[in-house]
């Protein structure tokens, strides 16, 4: 490949949804209608299924491109996918709710586009520059999308805070890059896993590794660099939280694992004990503070940071088993929290949206599959057997034991019982309690289909769990080269 | 080595019914109606299907029987595994048969949600045969937990005023039981490649690892059974849950733990169990002794039968860690005769509370002039629960301390004074809520048993009888099964030994 130009095939994925993004951005400016919002929102599902075919089309094999700064490769692809599925399940989960709350503008799923194309870049990212540039295409879209409600104070609180907070680890995350390209003289992917070695690690590559590895923490709201995702979660429009607590947190545990486990996996001396570390407290944060939450939006937040902690499990371990178990946790995750917000987005009385806890008293009387839908996945974030939930965390432990991490297991299934109490809550309270009165009725057909998907993958996934373990593997396996 | 694949059939056949129950459209007394004869035709089928399984069994075999075998996750040597040699075989009958029971006593007592209700108890039969069947760890572990989901959801919907307490308590604390067994199964396939339980038995385990994996299945399995001191949900959750609820638990719930210390604890860490009998023994004296004295103590009739049985379920343990043949049949026989008695107990309990709404003893007395029939079938029960010669109980309390006479009379001999405080609670319940002068109006008219209770009675009475008079027809099929179980034990225990001796 010393041609003057080189081959933009592998980045082609990224450019066609870049182009939609832009061609929806037009389209949308002259068109002129009622269901403006609604037809570039379906225009947009098609453009990232159109993406996700083209990035599964590349297939598992390792190729790095575009000078060393892109590689595609079976985990990528693996992320990749489920980052388009997420994005694609936000865009039709917010069509009703904008239209609903009068912001039904065609720019949301514009935005939810770019902001994908920055996450794709980020997974795809071979070098910290690209790796850079991916996620601040990412976040600045993301912070417009979670003030998009903008004549809500709390909205606009939201967005400003995502928009700080986001800043500083983006700060911090550039601050470490330019230390290990200071002591390790590169910011090539491969070159540092080549020329790093355990023995040589100096100091100040270190402290980089450590500023990268904080900077990435707080792109997946892991404790002790969570503080942002509670008032973000709870602030923004619901269907924009259901977006951050799927489709980001993908692509940033992706970048997260890459960095890790491929740059610097030479030194997993180094930095294990650091993940380890996050990795218990988010656990246990996740477990602890969602008991006392009234708000369901909140309680997401700290449920989601506790699935990062037992994510983060898999990639304290640094094996290929590890990296499978993020695989299918993540996949798995993803379809639980699409169902979950798709119910809350169904929670809505008199015209307004709720979002208390207390709200769904009853919910098993007034809607009973809507109930079995949310007990479905409450006891799948529990981890209770037969449904997905617990194959996540199945997959997970496993590598844990295969690393000898005996206690950070043992603290795993102590704090996942933990959770278990305010999963289990929320079906007492819609079976056991008395209603309060019910939801409006009418949730949509979209929200129907996203719901009954969701859910049907979640009960289903013990009778064919072979694609996702399967592809899982396979992709696992790319990300330790020889 | 069949044509039919008859323990998926028994096992996922309930499935059917859910599925037929969840369509069932119309009005609310309709449905109700209807879900009620679904369930009930469905747990009959179950229960032939199981009969079926019971007449083609060999009894003269030791290994697993009607084994179906299915990939799964092959790339992980996890299989679609089951099988049931003569140590499942009866558990899987006492849940089919169990079923049945519980849908005919809710017919007319659950009166709210019975489409759900019936759904619940027909997800749960499934999950209580398919984890008796399972020959995977993976498998066995997916059944057991799952049991959790459709209990819960029984306490709490269906259960008495402090339902919610109850409900969290029995779901927390076996979660967290199990959640530690997950971890020793991970570390068993880390230790021989696979998931599959005949292949761990027949592999063996390094003593080294023994006493930790068998700690992590104890802290599961000592939560079920319930041992003292971790049984305080037990008490709860069988005041609050429905009759029927406490029938299956008490039943079939309870005994998943026993049979998993026989399946699993002794034959997989025979080193560990040898180790560790005398801290067993401990805790089960323990169990036998102070919960008979809290029996004798309380005023609820539910909380009595309950804590009656952790001290029988002590038994239980007491005798499968004896590792005597007589021993171990005797916590078998035990298990079986006290799913059918205690289950009875409960029903019994269930007869009374349907008719005056409330199980506190002092509120009855003089039953024996207006219910005599009532008055005749709870004696036969609370006998059997006593251990008198002749019924169930007997054959298993003297088994069991008859092996633990073999391995320590001191043992032996507090057990017995269990016993003997067992008779003391069990006569002096019957004698305040059967006996006595008739003093309350409401009393006096209650009714005696209607021909429903009367056919669910009856099949327990016999079996009651059969299982006490000629237990041989239960013992002999399950005898080989034991006797490989004790095989292992001793070789490992003898191989063991001499690799000590070896190093000195």
């Amino acid at each position: 490949m010393n041609d003057a130009l080189p081959s933009f095939v592998p980045a082609l994925p990224e450019m066609f949804l870049a182009a939609s993004a832009m061609v929806l951005l037009v389209l949308g400016a002259f068109q002129r209608g009622p269901h403006v919002a609604r037809e570039i929102g379906w225009l947009g599902v098609v453009a990232l299924a159109v993406t996700a075919a083209l990035v599964m089309s590349f297939g598992y094999e390792r190729k790095v491109s575009l000078y060393g700064m892109m590689v595609t490769d079976g985990f990528g692809m693996f992320m990749s996918v489920l980052t388009l599925i997420g994005a694609g399940f936000a865009i039709v989960m917010a069509m009703r709710f904008n239209e609903r709350e009068g912001v039904a503008r065609f720019e949301y799923p514009v935005l939810v586009l770019l902001s994908t194309t920055g996450m794709l870049m980020m997974i795809t990212a071979n070098d910290l520059i690209s790796l850079y540039v991916g996620l601040e295409l990412q976040n600045l879209a993301l912070y417009v999308i979670a003030s998009f409600q903008r004549d809500q104070t709390r909205s606009s609180e939201a967005g400003l805070k995502y928009f700080v907070l986001g800043a500083l680890s983006s700060g911090m995350l550039l601050y470490g890059a330019s230390m290990v390209y200071g002591f390790a003289g590169s910011t090539n992917f491969d070159t540092l896993a080549h020329t790093l070695e355990a023995s040589n690690a100096s100091i100040g590559l270190i402290i980089g590794i450590v500023f990268v590895a904080v900077g990435l923490a707080f792109k997946v709201s892991a404790v002790p660099f969570h503080m942002w995702t509670p008032d973000v979660y709870e602030g923004a429009p619901t269907p924009a939280t259901a977006f951050f607590s799927i489709a980001p947190k993908t692509a940033a545990l992706a970048l997260f694992v890459r960095v890790m486990i491929y740059a610097f996996g030479e030194l997993v001396d180094q930095w294990q004990q650091i993940i380890m570390a996050i990795s218990v407290a988010s656990m246990i944060l996740g477990a602890l503070a969602a008991i006392n939450q009234r708000n369901i939006k909140r309680l997401m937040a700290y449920s989601s940071i506790g699935h990062v902690g037992y994510a983060l499990i898999g990639l304290a371990a640094g094996t290929p088993a590890g990296v499978r178990g993020i695989l299918v946790y993540m996949a798995i995750y993803v379809f639980m929290n699409i169902g979950t917000f798709g119910v809350i987005l169904c929670m809505r009385r008199e015209g307004r949206l709720v979002e208390g806890i207390e709200d769904l008293a009853g919910l098993a009387r007034t809607q009973p599959m809507l109930a079995a839908a949310l007990a479905i996945f409450m006891f799948s974030m529990a981890g209770i057997p037969p449904l997905a939930g617990f194959f996540a965390k199945f997959y997970i432990f496993m590598a844990a034991i295969d690393a000898r991490l005996f206690w950070l297991a043992v603290l795993g299934v102590v704090t996942s019982v933990v959770g278990a109490y305010y999963y289990v809550r929320i079906v007492k309270i819609m079976y056991f309690d008395e209603p309060k009165g019910a939801f409006d009725p009418g949730i949509g057909r979209e929200m129907q289909a996203v719901v009954l998907i969701s859910a049907m993958v979640i009960l289903f996934f013990i009778v064919f769990p072979s694609p996702i373990v399967g592809a899982a593997e396979l992709a696992s396996a790319t990300l330790f080269p020889g | 080595m069949q044509s039919w694949p008859l323990l998926t059939l028994v096992t996922f056949l309930p499935l059917a019914g859910v599925l037929f129950i969840l369509v069932l459209r119309g009005t609310p007394a309709d449905v109700a109606r209807n879900a009620r004869w679904a369930a009930l035709w469905t747990s009959l089928v179950v229960l032939a299907l199981s009969l079926v399984l019971w007449a083609d069994f060999d009894p003269t075999q030791a290994d697993f029987q009607f084994v179906e075998l299915a990939s799964w996750l092959p790339a992980f040597h996890i299989a679609y595994h089951l099988g049931i040699d003569g140590i499942s075989l009866f558990f899987v009958l006492l849940s089919t048969f169990l079923t049945p029971i519980c849908i005919i006593a809710s017919w007319a007592s659950v009166t709210e949600r019975v489409k759900e209700y019936m759904m619940a108890f027909l997800v749960l039969e499934t999950l209580m045969v398919g984890m008796f069947c399972a020959l995977d760890f993976v498998i066995f572990y997916v059944f057991f937990e799952g049991v959790l989901i459709p209990m819960f959801l029984i306490i709490g919907v269906w259960g008495g005023p402090r339902r919610v307490y109850a409900a969290f308590k029995f779901f927390l604390y076996t979660l967290l039981g199990s959640v530690l067994m997950l971890l020793a199964i991970l570390a068993i396939y880390y230790q021989i490649g696979s998931t599959d339980v005949v292949e761990a038995l027949n592999r063996g385990l390094p003593p080294g690892l023994q006493t930790w994996l068998w700690l992590a299945f104890f802290a599961s399995f000592a939560v079920k059974v319930p041992m003292w001191p971790v049984h305080t949900w037990l008490p709860d959750a069988h005041v609050e849950a429905p009759t029927a609820g406490s029938v299956i638990l008490a039943g079939v719930l309870l005994k998943m733990g026993g049979y998993g210390f026989i399946r699993f604890s002794l034959p997989l860490f025979p080193i560990a169990s040898h180790d560790l009998a005398p801290f067993v023994f401990t805790l089960s004296v323990v169990a036998i002794i102070y919960t008979s004295l809290v029996a004798l103590a309380q005023d609820d009739m539910k909380k009595l039968i309950a804590y009656s049985s952790v001290a029988h379920m002590g038994f239980v343990t007491m005798g499968t860690f004896t590792m005597t043949a007589e021993g171990l049949q005797g916590a078998m026989v035990q298990m079986l005769s006290h799913g059918i008695v205690s289950a009875a107990l409960f029903l019994c309990v269930g007869v009374v509370y349907d008719r005056l709404h409330t199980r506190e003893i002092a509120r009855y007395g003089g039953l024996a002039d207006t219910m005599p029939k009532y008055a005749a079938v709870f004696m036969v029960f609370m006998l059997a629960s006593v251990g008198l010669p002749g019924t169930s109980g007997f054959v298993g309390e003297f088994l069991s301390l008859l092996g633990a006479f073999e391995v320590n009379t001191w043992v032996a001999f507090f057990a017995t004074t269990g016993m003997i405080l067992g008779a003391t609670y069990m006569l002096y319940l019957y004698r305040r809520v059967i006996f006595g002068v008739i003093t309350r109006a409401d009393v006096r008219a209650m009714l005696d048993l209607s021909w429903r209770e009367v056919a669910i009675f009856a099949p327990m009475i016999v079996l009651v009888l059969w299982m006490g008079i000629y237990p041989n027809s239960f013992l002999k099929p399950m005898q080989p099964a034991l006797a490989k179980v004790m095989e292992r034990v001793q070789l490992s225990l003898h191989e063991n030994a001499a690799a000590k001796l070896a190093e000195r």
